[in-house]
């Protein structure tokens, strides 16, 4: 037993670098081999060249894609975060009933297969005569970052001194002045980072564009779409490992400014906390 | 997922104008939320129930007959090729979540237990590569898996195999060996906030009473973070019965799923009262296998106190 106790630590310490190794081994593929001579990506690597790269900028129909997917990206970050700040802030601040269920379905994206969600959503928009464009996308990807943007911004809002706002307030100052003034200051590095979390999913999110689109791509179904070409495939992986580096920069930046939220109202606890 | 938790109201505010406050306070909350719950309705609520609805009307090429039937349903769980899709699904989500939920668990308990200063950075580390491209994440494992993929050169160039093998890409098992790396994140954080409430004098008790690690964690912490496991199983389960782009890409023709047949049914088959009826027998379906579940984890954890 005291064998168990002293040994288990190493143990499980030994398991989780072995876990790390088995989450990000998978992905460190797509950049070692955008950066192989050969076409086809296998060991051992027979050179190394930024050729695949350099073809990039050179695809008109690549560049379409990319100018797409930060229109809807910037757009369905807004949106969603408008969404999720006027939903966060009425959850935390705010008793009364049917809270709970109401929080529950606007969170219930978040576990429902997207493929049901994005053929619902499809169907609808047929039926309503909408003729499926970015804006469809748009549409769509708000519904799904919601419940992101809720769960960053209501890490934001809790804790938060409701002291404060009451000062304000004794103060002469209005409603919408206090949260102008003291309010928005305190929770403003939640929203960025919320902005930026939506802006991610968003960027990188597949099926729903995949239903929901028109003739218009976004960037994950240009790649669909050149997944079919054997012959395009470092092409593919060097764009992959481009959109690897955005999200690992933004998500980064997303939690470090979480984090600064979360200290600010001495509210500890992570994305999923 | 969201702590629901909220600070009481002040105490003094509250004496000074109770009821036209919680009045006003109840009408505000609500007054906020509605837009996002209105979206929410309109987006998800309608959708799902214009779903519902097809699943009960036939289509005779471009025009939906209105008239109630069971037709789709009845090929839905009858048709042979319907049925083996909606078994596999059902199987790999699973197995899925059983395999997850296992290789979960030990790295929760050790970020909770052992993480000491480094929690977060921990916690970091293993969300980082849940944000990036799901189509991505599973391209790696089709450069990975292929005939002429890493798995291959790699055992081909130490010895152990002569020639590629066609075994490791293009089934099942490649579509569960995908979706347990693409859903292990998702396990992980629900065990680790379980963990992380299971309060440490229990544990503490149960050794001076004399219960050796393995017992205490067996009799204690294991129970105690069931909570977690049943929301680890159900968040891996549900959305992975539905999966469209793994079968896709890595399935081949034995790994096909449930979502790649309703995907057919939007599109080229174009029969939207079929796709909708096997959406609907879909989630029916997984509802049910959850609950099973739960009872299951429930069952496990009475037996182990």
């Amino acid at each position: 037993m005291t064998a168990i106790r002293r040994y288990l630590p190493s143990w499980l310490s030994s398991y989780a670098a072995l876990y790390i190794l088995f989450l990000y081994l998978p992905v460190i593929f797509l950049p070692i081999f955008s950066i192989n001579t050969a076409a086809t990506p296998k060991f051992p690597l027979s050179g190394v060249t930024l050729h695949w790269y350099q073809e990039l900028p050179r695809t008109p129909a690549l560049i379409d894609a990319t100018w797409n997917s930060l229109v809807v990206g910037a757009s369905a970050a807004i949106l969603s975060t408008v969404f999720g700040i006027l939903a966060a802030r009425s959850i935390t601040r705010y008793r009364y009933p049917g809270r709970r269920t109401v929080n529950g379905l606007i969170m219930a994206p978040l576990v429902l297969p997207e493929v049901i969600v994005a053929i619902s959503m499809l169907l609808v928009m047929l039926q309503l005569g909408l003729s499926l464009s970015l804006f469809t996308v748009v549409l769509g990807h708000v519904l799904v970052c919601i419940p992101y943007s809720m769960t960053v911004l209501t890490s934001g809002f809790e804790g938060f001194d409701r002291s404060l706002e009451e000062a304000s307030a004794d103060l002469g100052e209005s409603a919408f002045g206090t949260f102008r003034r003291v309010t928005l200051p305190m929770v403003a590095p939640a929203i960025v980072s919320s902005l930026l979390v939506c802006f991610t999913i968003s960027l990188d999110e597949f099926i729903i564009a995949f239903f929901l689109t028109g003739t218009e791509a976004t960037l994950p179904i240009y790649i669909w779409g050149q997944l079919r070409f054997a012959a395009k495939l470092p092409g593919v992986l060097a764009l992959g490992t481009l959109l690897l580096a955005a999200s690992f920069v933004l998500m980064t930046v997303a939690e470090i400014l979480r984090r600064r939220a979360a200290r600010r109202t001495q509210n500890e606890g992570g994305l999923y906390a | 997922m969201t702590a629901a938790a909220e600070g009481s109201p002040p105490l003094r505010m509250a004496r000074a104008r109770r009821s036209p406050l919680l009045q006003s306070e109840a009408v505000q909350g609500i007054a906020l939320i509605s837009p996002t719950f209105l979206y929410a309705l309109i987006l998800l609520v309608l959708p799902i129930l214009v779903v519902i609805a097809h699943s009960f009307w036939t289509q005779d090429y471009l025009t939906i007959d209105h008239t109630f039937t069971l037709e789709n349903y009845r090929i839905a769980l009858t048709e042979p090729i319907y049925r083996d899709l909606l078994w596999r699904s059902l199987y790999i989500s699973l197995t899925v979540s059983l395999l997850t939920v296992l290789l979960a668990y030990p790295i929760a308990y050790f970020i909770s237990f052992h993480g000491g200063r480094q929690k977060s950075l921990w916690l970091f580390l293993i969300t980082i590569p849940f944000w990036t491209s799901y189509l991505l994440r599973v391209m790696s494992w089709k450069v990975i898996l292929g005939y002429n993929g890493v798995l291959n050169s790699g055992l081909m160039g130490l010895g152990i195999i002569d020639e590629p093998s066609t075994a490791l890409l293009y089934n099942s098992s490649a579509v569960i060996i995908t979706l347990t790396h693409a859903w292990a994140t998702f396990a992980i954080l629900p065990i680790f906030v379980s963990l992380e409430k299971v309060d440490r004098t229990l544990v503490e008790a149960a050794t001076d009473l004399g219960d050796g690690p393995l017992r205490s964690f067996l009799r204690v912490t294991l129970p105690l973070s069931a909570p977690g496991v049943i929301s680890a199983a159900l968040i891996v389960m549900i959305p992975t019965v539905g999966d469209y782009v793994t079968p896709k890409l890595v399935g081949g023709k034995d790994g096909v799923m449930i979502a790649n047949a309703i995907q057919a049914q939007f599109g080229k088959a174009s029969n939207w009262p079929l796709g909708a009826a096997l959406s609907v027998t879909t989630m029916v379906i997984v509802s049910l296998m959850a609950g099973a579940a739960v009872l299951v984890i429930r069952a496990l954890q009475r037996l182990a106190r």
